[in-house]
């Protein structure tokens, strides 16, 4: 079994990055798993945000431009598209936030099994985190470009609501794995779902501006990652945030996937290497 | 001798309906929080849009406000989300993981009683969940007319619409991955059942497609109920949700007998 | 990887008041041991001994709260990385990715230690062979026996050609067939030079496949050495195992059996009489009118060691 004479093999591009970087590796792991099922996978996560562009852009907008000239200076559906991108990348982080994480440190094991090779428990965190970030560039620019072609994105900065998705669900995957991490069961994550997700996916500006809150309520909105995803997002279609706002914006979400990060590192390896 | 049978049926199916409700009420804030999503959306769209979409053409042409227009669609999806977890993901996880079924068929219950006890607790829940709503629409004065007061058992037939439909296609499903399905077949009902806007918003030519989604069914009749527009449409709604329910059900009993006892 | 050279006569593993505390509980209490390459060297003891928890500080998966580890020569807490990139590790719970199907968890975990897919795949098809699984490439995990589900464990945890493979109770579970199959493979291991180093609750697994063994009981190694000189040193050759009919008989039979043989060990459910030779020691008993249900004459094993030591046996 052991080798005398290594046997040398061509190493590709990635086979290098891969050995240098292990949490490409992980990384490569959900690929793999993603690939058996990228159709289905694909098709709810690009279909079901372009679904609810058609019905509230379209449907719902039709009754809101009927109403009013413009709301917060656009047509309803290119205000509602931003919001819409957002808010998916949010959900999206949740949903593979919460119970994969649990599976992989609790149900299957998968973590530990990584965690018995050169792979450390932070780069297990990590390449969770970049492989969400790659499926949300996928799924964020392909309804960048469908929204475009519905007439949502006037302004050719729209481009920048891609990373900007991104970023939010990144905002959203940190602290929410970390948080799955150290669990021991998933009794409280419908709850999260339903009492912290869903009330800021329809109250941080997604459908309607903030300031049509109750003036008590605003201030939550402003603590609310997926507000400032929204507005980054929506400065970039409109080309209306300058850059003081966006760089507030960005620095806000940067400072909460970094505190996630840090959190995630020390519970997954309490939890993978105690 | 058969008729005493017969007439123990149902009671027997209550013994289902306890073992679910024995196992909520250890996760009693899971159960509550199933009511809340339908609200934060009245909150959200139906009162935060709604400054933006000012009146829609009410019943007989007088305006109405807009979150008086979203409410009753509300009231029907909270019913249906009451209905569709415990029949489909639930029950799934039930007959095919926990082997909750085998137990409960090794005592004089059969495979129809199981249906049934498992239809009559999604309907118990999705009428704990349609009554909430419904004290909260009227606490907002969102129930206009007197006729509201059958808005709940419009939210009960709704459920055994969903239920039965649940069930029945839960009983085709082959692993976890397939109720993938399930939440893509959902989203698109809720968002096109004209729950937040009218069928007039709709290209003439797909109004026949919106009709048959039975959401809709059930949001016209709750629609018309809260908003007293009576009428013979009424009588439509509610043979459709009544006839796929109990269809789905008769699948459903059929199929889980030789799935549970091969 | 860093590759520090290693005089053939180090121990592979070596171990000097490794301690390991919990908070307040106190799993592994200041034990010693080396393992020298090439050889199988186990662990053996009850559950809640201890043993796990050395293997995941060998491993690098558990940090040392105190004492010295040294593995393959490097210091567990700063070359972790470097070690596990040599080990190979069987664990306990099967965490084999149910999402991926057997091929793909070999490539999977090659592609965890930073190999080139093509020298992954050359690999792999090597050790589906060798875990008799040749025909499971494209199979999901699920539908897999559980003697399969350990063979390819196994197999996995050979993809990086470790020189050093530490399996944690590895037949924990198993039907004595699936039994008989892993050790079979265990020893063509052995005999192609791997060090294996395993923990077992099983004294006939320690027996058949350890050189050398320490046996631990509550965090401590109370004994160490090859499965014969621990059975030499601490029992006698032959046991005479003695069941009796109603309680009162075997109470007034131990006293008599004292001068049958050299030590009497009464248990539940019997009585156990250390000898050397069995067969006359029976006679001599039932010379002296002692009248058993059942009897049984055997040689002494590993269990009986571990009950010498500690007065309890494996299973409690």
């Amino acid at each position: 079994m052991t080798d005398t004479a290594p046997v040398i093999h061509d190493r590709s591009a990635f086979d290098a990055l891969a050995e240098a970087v292990p949490m490409l590796r992980v990384a490569e792991r959900e690929a793999r798993v993603w690939r058996r099922f990228w159709r289905t996978s694909a098709l709810t996560s690009v279909l079901m945000p372009l679904l609810f562009l058609g019905a509230m852009g379209v449907g719902l907008g039709g009754l809101v431009d009927d109403n009013r000239s413009s709301v917060e200076g656009v047509d309803y559906l290119v205000f509602v598209a931003p919001g819409i991108l957002a808010a998916t990348a949010m959900q999206a982080a949740a949903g593979e936030s919460l119970w994969p994480v649990m599976a992989g440190m609790k149900w299957i094991g998968t973590f530990h099994a990584a965690a018995a090779t050169p792979v450390s428990p932070p780069d297990v965190f990590g390449g969770r985190l970049l492989w969400i970030a790659a499926r949300h560039a996928m799924t964020a620019s392909a309804f960048v470009v469908v929204a475009a072609l519905l007439g949502a994105i006037p302004s050719p900065w729209g481009v920048l609501a891609v990373p900007a998705a991104v970023l939010t669900g990144q905002a959203f995957a940190a602290p929410l794995s970390a948080y799955a991490g150290g669990q021991d069961s998933d009794i409280p994550f419908p709850l999260i779902m339903r009492v912290g997700i869903v009330p800021m996916f329809l109250f941080s500006g997604t459908f309607f501006p903030v300031d049509q809150l109750p003036d008590w309520l605003e201030p939550v909105a402003w603590v609310s990652p997926l507000w400032h995803g929204v507005e980054l997002c929506r400065g970039a279609t409109t080309g209306s945030l300058g850059v003081a706002s966006a760089a507030g914006h960005t620095a806000f979400l940067v400072g909460i996937v970094a505190g996630g990060c840090w959190w995630g590192a020390r519970t997954f390896t309490a939890r993978l290497a105690p | 001798m058969s008729t005493a049978v017969a007439m123990l049926g149902p009671r027997r199916a209550l013994r289902v309906v306890e073992h679910n409700a024995r196992a909520y009420l250890r996760m009693w804030p899971v159960f509550v929080s199933g009511f809340l999503e339908p609200a934060f959306y009245l909150f959200s769209i139906g009162i935060g849009v709604g400054e933006l979409v000012g009146d829609l053409p009410g019943p007989g042409g007088s305006p109405i406000s807009y979150k008086l227009f979203v409410a009753p669609a509300m009231l029907a999806t909270s019913a249906m989300n009451g209905a569709v977890f415990d029949t489909t993901f639930n029950f799934f996880f039930h007959f095919k993981y926990a082997k909750t079924y085998d137990g409960m068929l090794a005592t004089p219950l059969s495979v129809r009683d199981v249906a049934r006890g498992e239809l009559t607790w999604a309907m118990l829940r999705c009428g704990l969940y349609a009554t909430a709503f419904l004290v909260t629409m009227w606490a907002l004065d969102l129930t206009p007319s007197g006729w509201s007061v059958l808005a709940l058992p419009a939210a009960l037939l709704i459920g055994f619409g969903f239920g039965g439909v649940g069930m029945g296609l839960t009983t085709y499903m082959r692993s976890f991955v397939d109720f993938e399905y399930v939440t893509l077949a959902i989203v698109p009902l809720f968002l096109f059942s004209a729950t937040f806007f009218p069928l007039s918003q709709y290209p003439a030519a797909l109004e026949w497609v919106v009709r048959i989604s039975p959401l809709y069914q059930g949001v016209a009749l709750e629609r018309a109920l809260i908003l007293g527009d009576m009428g013979p449409e009424l009588l439509l709604h509610t043979a459709y949700l009544g006839a796929v329910g109990w269809f789905g059900l008769r699948v459903a009993g059929r199929r889980l007998g030789s799935l549970l006892q091969p | 990887m860093p590759d520090p050279p290693d005089s053939s006569g180090a121990p592979l593993i070596e171990a000097k008041a490794l301690t390991k505390r919990f908070g307040e509980y106190l799993a592994v209490d200041g034990v010693d041991f080396a393992v020298q390459r090439g050889e199988v060297f186990g662990f053996l003891g009850p559950n809640g001994a201890g043993k796990t928890t050395t293997m995941r500080m060998i491993a690098c998966v558990s940090p040392i709260t105190d004492g010295e580890l040294r593995v393959l020569g490097m210091n567990p807490m700063t070359d972790g990385s470097a070690i596990r990139a040599r080990i190979g590790v069987v664990p306990q719970d099967d965490n084999l990715d149910t999402e991926l199907t057997v091929w793909d968890n070999l490539v999977i975990y090659g592609r965890y230690f930073g190999l080139p897919l093509a020298q992954i795949r050359e690999r792999a098809t090597e050790l589906l062979h060798f875990a008799r699984l040749d025909d499971r490439r494209t199979s999901r995990v699920d539908p897999l026996s559980g003697g399969m589900k350990r063979r390819l464990i196994i197999a996995r945890s050979l993809i990086n050609r470790p020189e050093l493979v530490l399996l944690d109770e590895p037949t924990t579970g198993l039907d004595p067939q699936a039994r008989h199959l892993l050790w079979e493979r265990l020893y063509r291991l052995k005999r192609e030079g791997v060090t294996l180093v395993l923990t077992t609750h099983y004294m006939d697994e320690a027996e058949q496949l350890c050189d050398r063994l320490v046996i631990m009981d509550d965090g401590r190694i109370v004994a160490e050495g090859s499965p014969r000189q621990l059975i030499e040193r601490y029992c006698t050759r032959e046991v005479v195992e003695l069941r009796f009919a109603l309680p009162e008989q075997q109470e007034a039979a131990i006293a008599r059996l004292g001068a049958v043989g050299d030590r009497v060990e009464p248990l539940g459910d019997r009585v156990l009489v250390y000898t050397s030779h069995g067969d006359e020691a029976l006679t001599r008993a039932t010379g002296d009118g002692i009248q058993p249900d059942s009897v049984l004459v055997r040689r002494s094993t590993l269990e009986d060691v571990f009950l010498t030591l500690t007065g309890r046996t494996l299973d409690e």
